[in-house]
């Protein structure tokens, strides 16, 4: 009775931390004052409505919305097939290649972040928006390998040796065989690094810069100035943006075989 | 030889550094049932690769139909193989695996359709033409897998452990399957087994082979019956295997006079082969196992273990016993090395 009290306890406790904040966020939103408080000071659309008329939100968006869809495919682009060299051919150095990879999920952002800064954008020139789009790539890049490598996995190599006796060249034999078979991982490590990239922090904080800002660094910049509700108000839009992305996924992909 | 279809000449197979089939011949006959038998790590699989195009040979040649097809690509050179897992696309349905190299091709659609619907009829797979290979039975995954390499109408058809995957009674099922489809297509089939007795049942002459080398080549009969050498004898189930010296058999340091004459090195007979109750040897039996038909019995004799096996209805021995035993000439194998 004692233990089932005390397991009760620490799963309430502990949704009360994962989802407690998720709900004031959106509680404080619709506040019809015009401070972020907690409770809100009366009930209102207006803070909500009023994120799609800021400019820089719109922009920042946008630029989020482009790192997220190209960057992923471009890391997807990159990493299937490596995940195929490291999943089907005895490598050499395979291990090393596979912790290389790892690496910027490994590594801290703010240390990438000031690397790429340092390194690529002031000696090199590189516009802000290149340097992102790099640092989004690379930061997706991880994921997109892992989660098609785990599906590659699964997946028989004899098939594509049937395919060459049936006719194909080895790359038909990829485009007809494997990459069908893999779709549903493929499609899963796009929306994991679609979320990836579009929270993304500490990266993109060093690499924005006047006129260039991905969503979130734009929400920072936005507070230091404002203390209005519609922050919290796009928080909430964009929580339930990655709900539902995430639950679209695992209720059509299963997505939770694959991360 | 005149009829030759599949030959391999002087061929060559390495993984890296590591030569797995040094210098090969073989010539196949058109439309025969040919058995590449051996142990595991003989090289059966390896050459069964190379003539599908799977593995480039370090040297030599094959030829396929008086053409040598040694650098012509796997995708170019008209080989069907069977793989042991099947190896069927698993995101189409049965139909769609049939088609895969009919639509290649790019022939008609209603062409495809017809020689697909006429393919899967002749395997008993018609009713099954939607479904997908994962919600199938292994023996209807084979019979597909079948259909899906016989519809592209192969020169050659290659089959990797035909009969390993399945159970006793579809095992017999497939036999025939194989046996009915070599008769009414004519077609020239190699396939690889580790199972003598697969082997036997099946093919119209057997390939033993050992560390990459033919150890014989012949009909089932002349291997199960005559084996040459002592690899072929023990392979084949003799399991009783002496070195003969002046008209005496020698075994564990010991040596105990032979009953006949011979001239071979080395002399095999079968347990079934050797005489219990009577004759000129004695032993001790070490062991009894007791299988259906007939019983078995390991004696333990001055040469070494003899292993013997009488019909289930003789008399009991048991463990323990002395047992006077006979090594006859007639069952006895004559080796050469």
């Amino acid at each position: 009775m004692n233990n089932k009290f005390a397991s009760h306890l620490i799963i309430g406790l502990t949704l009360t931390f994962l989802i407690g904040p998720f709900l004031i966020i959106i509680l404080a939103g619709l506040s019809a004052g015009d401070f972020m408080t907690f409770p809100p000071d009366g009930i209102s659309l207006k803070w909500y409505i009023k994120v799609f008329t800021v400019e820089s939100f719109r922009e920042s968006f946008w630029l989020s919305m482009f790192l997220a869809v190209f960057g992923t495919i471009c890391a997807l682009v990159l990493g299937i097939p490596a995940a195929y060299a490291i999943s089907r051919y005895d490598l050499p150095y395979s291990e090393t290649i596979k912790t290389i990879v790892a690496a910027p999920i490994i590594v801290p952002g703010i240390i990438v972040g000031l690397a790429l800064l340092r390194y690529l954008v002031v000696p090199l020139n590189f516009t802000v928006t290149l340097a992102l789009f790099m640092a989004h790539t690379a930061l997706v890049l991880p994921y997109a390998v892992r989660v098609v490598s785990s599906s590659l996995n699964n997946l028989r190599a004899d098939i594509e040796e049937a395919a060459v006796l049936l006719g194909c060249t080895r790359l038909g034999a990829f485009m007809r065989v494997v990459l069908p078979n893999i779709r549903s991982g493929v499609l899963a490590a796009f929306i994991l690094g679609f979320v990836t990239s579009f929270n993304q922090v500490p990266v993109s904080l060093f690499l924005s810069g006047p006129g260039v800002r991905t969503l979130p660094i734009d929400m920072l910049g936005y507070m230091e100035i404002t203390y209005d509700p519609s922050v919290a108000a796009l928080s909430a839009l964009l929580a339930f943006l990655s709900v539902a992305i995430v639950f679209v996924a695992e209720k059509f992909l299963g997505f939770s075989r694959y991360v | 030889m005149s009829d030759t279809f599949v030959s391999l000449q002087k061929l060559s197979l390495a993984y890296g550094q590591t030569l797995v089939v040094p210098d090969l011949d073989l010539d196949i006959r058109k439309g025969e049932l040919i058995a590449l038998l051996g142990p595991s790590g003989c090289g059966k699989t390896t050459t069964m690769r190379a003539i599908a195009g799977l593995m480039a040979p370090q040297s030599g040649h094959i030829l396929i139909d008086s053409q040598d097809v040694t650098r012509v690509p796997a995708n170019k050179r008209g080989i069907g193989l069977v793989f042991q897992s099947y190896a069927l696309f698993p995101h189409l349905s049965a139909f769609e695996n049939v088609a895969f190299g009919l639509r290649l091709k790019k022939l008609a659609n209603s062409d495809i359709t017809k020689r697909v619907d006429q393919g899967l009829e002749t395997m008993g797979l018609a009713h099954l033409a939607k479904r997908k290979p994962d919600d199938m039975s292994g023996g209807q995954q084979q019979r597909l897998s079948l259909a899906r390499s016989l519809v592209m109408e192969p020169k050659v058809l290659l089959l990797d452990e035909p009969l390993s995957n399945l159970d006793a009674r579809l095992r017999l099922d497939m036999r025939l399957e194989l046996q009915r489809v070599q008769r009414e297509t004519g077609i020239t089939m190699v396939f690889v087994t580790h199972d003598q007795a697969e082997a036997l049942a099946l093919a119209d002459r057997i390939v033993l082979m050992k560390d990459g080398k033919i150890e014989q080549l012949g009909t089932p009969d002349e291997l199960y019956n005559a084996p040459q050498t002592r690899f072929a004898a023990d392979f084949l189930g003799f399991q009783n295997i002496f070195e003969v010296v002046d008209q005496t058999i020698i075994g564990e340091g010991n040596a105990l006079p032979l009953s006949f004459q011979t001239t071979a090195r080395y002399l095999a007979w079968r347990p079934g082969a050797v005489a219990l109750e009577k004759g000129e040897y004695e032993g001790t039996i070490k062991g009894v196992s007791f299988a259906g038909e007939q019983r078995e019995f390991v004696i333990e004799a001055p040469i070494g273990q003899v292993k013997a096996a009488t019909p289930a209805a003789n008399p009991q021995h048991q463990i323990g016993e002395t047992i006077r035993f006979h090594l006859p000439s007639e069952g006895a194998c004559e080796l050469s090395h």
